[in-house]
Parts: structure tokens; sequence; C-alpha cells
């Protein structure tokens, strides 16, 4: 018999699944069965369990959500859902909803933490989790020392895909716990952003600005970059404190950290605290008028030069070949 | 009042880095030790709280070996009124949730209204042990807050993740976490490094705090290989000559980034 792997999805505020979803399910795929765990689907119900099938998940809990009520119901939910399935091993997103929850469930249950994995596999004593620490300077795995693991995926990293699976979806009853939880005063959901610019925690492609930038309205220049490549923008804790973006931008140590295939610095001097957070991108470029400055040690492609020459003729290049 | 803030010392990010290759635990001797940064926002709104409102005691906790003792003063330097160091042995490489079961002893042992950490350190970064304190401890746990309000009653705060901006509200006591949104911390005064040496500092071992934490009894996670990634290469480095942003997109074409 295949172990059950149960698997926590995050969703969106409108009723889609989160973006780490489909890694999560690769990764249980290569575990055992997926079984995935739909908190608070309400009316989105049905998509997203034929969203979830389609990713791999074999079967679909689904149980109700409390908009009043932080966390608990979530946590009360996957204790549930675990006592029901008795999975090998629970995964879930490392995002900021799913990692706590994670963590009052194996505290509660008695069960151990791998945090923050980039990647899940399995070997004859059991399943290790690889991690990137120190911004990817060291490569770790882990395990536990027995019972099953709780595990949390770095959102975007995991390559694998679960294959689509017949829709088999079925409710999860819940008994809550009552333990003291904060109330919900009010929930406010910002539009989607009407740009198509793709978001930075998981993207491909990145495009960075620095305090080489100058000021907030020339950093036009790294959204305009982005805008050619399809690529998402960030910045520098430098250009953060400037003031030229807010600090959602920031790519770092104490910001976002980015893997992606390709990673371009413009007026970022590489300070350790900003390499921790993109160090690990396939390739880099990068553009600094200072032909000293440390990003040019760990660039692919580096430019000295002016980004507000180089850069307007590397988006006018690309166009003329894009037609 | 009485809050307790979680202090943890971390190797500066503005240094290089270096986990020791045989134990995988971090390398202390290769970097320099720092309060880490987020910790001291929580101690500064901590400390300026107690400022605005007399009979406020804020105590910072940590769970550390002995040569943290440094750092956690500077916590006492900044304005904290004592602090209480976890220190054993049969600590070292704790988990998560050993970390957590620790703390939550320490916090029973110490008594608290309000416990205040940073969201997430910047050297481990898992961001999970405030949410598991509120599990262990059973009190409500408000995480990540941008914005913060306290009385003597409750705590509410704003949450914003992404998109979604929640309002959260919570009965003391309770557990908050703080992001980076909050406004940085004061340097110590020499006034303040000075008192800070008069200050009660202790030392407990988890025998000390009384409290039933068998390591071996739960399920751990532990460490099974480390390796060191190679440096990253250099790879081509031009000045640009006129004609740079032309080769960079024959570099994106040919390596079919675009």
């Amino acid at each position: 018999m295949t172990d059950n792997i149960l698997v926590l999805l995050d969703s969106t505020p409108d009723g889609q699944l989160s973006k780490s979803v489909p890694g999560l399910l690769g990764a249980a795929t290569g575990l055992g069965n997926p079984i995935a765990l739909i908190v608070g689907a309400g009316e989105h119900a049905d998509a997203l369990s034929a969203a979830a099938a389609a990713a791999g998940a074999t079967k679909v809990l689904l149980a109700d959500g409390d908009n009043t009520i932080y966390s608990t119901p979530t946590v009360d939910a996957l204790q549930a859902a675990a006592a029901l399935v008795q999975p090998a091993a629970v995964l879930a997103a490392h995002s900021d909803q799913s990692k706590e929850v994670v963590a009052r469930f194996a505290v509660r249950t008695g069960a151990a933490v791998n945090y923050d994995a980039i990647d899940v596999t399995r070997d004859a004593k059991g399943i290790i989790a690889s991690h990137s620490a120190y911004g990817g300077a060291f490569v770790v795995t882990s395990a536990v020392t027995f019972a099953a693991p709780v595990i949390t995926v770095r959102q975007g990293v995991v390559e694998a895909r679960g294959t689509a699976q017949p829709v088999v979806a079925e409710k999860l009853a819940v008994t809550p716990s009552g333990r003291k939880s904060a109330a919900i005063e009010s929930i406010d959901v910002a539009d989607a952003p009407t740009s198509l610019r793709p978001e930075l925690r998981g993207a491909t492609k990145v495009v960075s600005g620095g305090r080489g930038l100058g000021t907030a309205e020339k950093f036009v220049l790294v959204e305009q970059l982005a805008d050619a490549l399809g690529a998402a923008v960030g910045a520098s804790r430098a250009a953060v404190d400037a003031g030229f973006v807010p600090q959602t931008f920031q790519v770092g140590q104490t910001g976002v950290q980015v893997s992606p295939q390709l990673y371009v610095a413009l007026g970022i001097s590489g300070a350790i605290q900003h390499k921790a957070g993109m160090q690990t991108a396939k390739t880099i470029i990068a553009i600094n008028k200072d032909e000293t400055a440390p990003i040019f040690e760990i660039a692919d492609f580096g430019v000295v030069g002016d980004v507000f020459t180089v850069v307007p003729q590397l988006i006018a290049a690309l166009e003329a070949s894009g037609k | 009042m009485r809050i307790v803030v979680l202090v943890k010392e971390a190797p500066d990010t503005y240094g290089e880095r270096f986990l020791d290759l045989e134990t995988g635990l971090a390398d202390r001797n290769k970097s320099d030790r720092v309060l880490d940064e987020i910790v001291e926002r929580a101690l500064e709104y901590a400390i300026s709280y107690a400022e605005k409102h007399e009979g406020t005691e804020v105590v910072a906790l940590s769970m550390a070996t002995e040569d943290a003792t440094a750092s956690v003063r500077k916590a006492l330097a900044m304005g904290a009124d004592r602090a209480v160091l976890i220190s054993d042995g049969a600590l070292v490489g704790a988990d998560v949730t050993l970390t957590a079961e620790v703390l939550a002893a320490a916090l029973t042992h110490i008594g608290y209204d309000l416990v205040i950490a940073g969201d997430q350190s910047t050297d481990g970064a898992g961001g999970v042990v405030p949410a598991a304190l509120s599990e262990l401890l059973d009190i409500p746990q408000i995480t990540k807050l941008t914005t913060i309000e306290l009385d003597d009653k409750a705590v509410s705060g704003t949450r914003v993740i992404d998109r979604v901006t929640l309002k959260l509200r919570a009965e003391l006591p309770a557990i908050v976490s703080v992001t980076e949104r909050f406004p940085d911390a004061r340097f110590p005064n020499f006034k303040g490094i000075m008192a800070a040496k008069k200050k009660p500092f202790e030392v407990l071992s988890v025998a000390d705090l009384g409290a039933d934490i068998d390591v071996l009894a739960k399920p751990r996670a532990i460490m099974t290989e480390i390796s060191a990634k190679p440096p990253r290469a250099a790879g081509v480095k031009i000045v640009d000559e006129g004609d740079a942003g032309n080769q960079l997109a024959e570099f994106l074409k040919k390596n079919q980034l675009v």
C-alpha cells in the first residue's frame, strides 16, 4: 500500500489555488499518495477541488473555514485530516499562513518539523528534506528521528509535478479545539494587481534596482526592463531604504529570497545582505558604474557602465528582435 | 504589565556567515555575532511602551549558549529591565519544536502578559516559533504585524500578507510577532550601557525551569548531511563602449533567456 501524504493547500482570496500548489503536490507525488486539504473553500469548493486533482491530488478533503477566528480553525482541520488519513508526512508551503498552521499542528500532535525545504525525497530510512542555508551558501539535508515528519516547502522551487487525477472530493468533519485564538476584526482584500508583471516570490526572471538608480522616478527604468523581459521587479535594501520602492520589493537576506532562471541587477553593488537573497539564480547579469562592485564577482555577464545608457539600448535591442 | 521579548543572537548579515561542516552548527568563531535586527525592533516597541506606561516591566528572554551573554546584555543597555538566558548543553542543535518547548517553559517560569518576538530570524528564518508557542501555552497569536495597539487588556494589530490585510485582536495574555515595518531600534547610550551592568541577568538550565522536557521522547528534526556550495565563479565582464546593451541582448538570446 502506498503511504498517504497529506498536503495543506493555500488558496488566494479570489478562489484560486496558490502558485505553490503544483510544486507541493509534485513533491508529495514523489513520496506517496497525495491527499489535499483545503480549508475555507466556500463557494469555490468545486473549482478548487478540480484544480487540486488536476495538479495531482488523488483525494481532496474540504473543511469549513471561519472568517472570525485567526489560524486555529485551519490547525483543527489539519489535525482532523491527519487523524483520518494517517499520513507518512504532512506537507505545506513555507508561506506565511501555512507555516504557522503546521508548526502549531506539530507541537499539538508531537511531530517534528523540517522547515523551508527546497526538495523532498525518500531513501531507505525515510523521508528527507533538503534546505538552502544562509542564502544558498550551504546545502543541508534533514530528517526526523522518528514518526511522520511535517515539512514546509519553499514556494516556487520544486520543479516536480503530479499527474492529473479524477476529482474525488469529500467534506471533512472537524471538531473545534477551542484553543485561545485571536479574533479577525476585518479582512481587506486589495484588488489583484492590474499589471501583468509576475510576483517576485517564485518568479523565473527578476530585474532588481539599487541605489544606482538615483531616485524613485528613475527607478521606472527597472520596471521597463522587467516588462521587456516579462520579469518581476525587485530592489536592493539600499533602494528600499532610500524610498524608491516599498519594502515588499526587497530582495535579500531580510527580504524575499529568489532563485530565478535570470536575475538582472541594475545599479546594485552586491552587498552580502543582497547576495544572500539571489545568488542561487541560474544566470546573473549585473550593470554597475563601479567596476569594483562585488556583484561582478558572481555575475555571469557583467557590464561596467551607466544603467541609463546600457538598459535603454538593451530594451531597444530586445524589442527590435521581438518584431 | 510584564512584556517578555524573545531575543536571539545571529551572525551579522552584513558579513559572511558559516556553518561548521563537521557539526552542521553555526560557526560562531568565523562570523560577527549580533543581536538579530528584527529582535531589536521588537525590543524597541516594548521599551517605548514601557516608557509611556508606568508599571511595565520588560524582560529579555533568550535561549543560546553562554557566549551570547554580550548580545543579550545589549537588550538591557537599550532599556529592558532584566534578562533571562536559557543555556544548557542538552539544547545544542535544538530544532524548532524543542526550542518552542523550552521557551514555553521559560515563559511560564517568568510569567507574562504579552510576549513579543521578531517575525523571523535572519539565520534560521523559519518564522514558526511564535505560532508554536501560542499552541503550547494556549494563548492567542497575532503574528507578522505591521502595526500594533496595546492596552492593559488586549492587543490588536494589522497583518498584511500579499493582498490581504487582516485586523486582528486578542485578549491578553497573548503572543505577537513584529515585522521590519516596525521602527528602527535606538542605539544604547552610555548611561544605558552602564545601567545594564547592574540589571538582573539570570542564566538558567532546563532543570532550573522545573519543566519536564525530554529531548529524546519526541521526534526531532536532525541534520543528516551538510555541504558548502562552491563559490560562484564570475563570468564575462565588459566595459561599456557604446554597444553593451546590444551585447547583453545577444547574450540573453544565446542563452534562451528571452
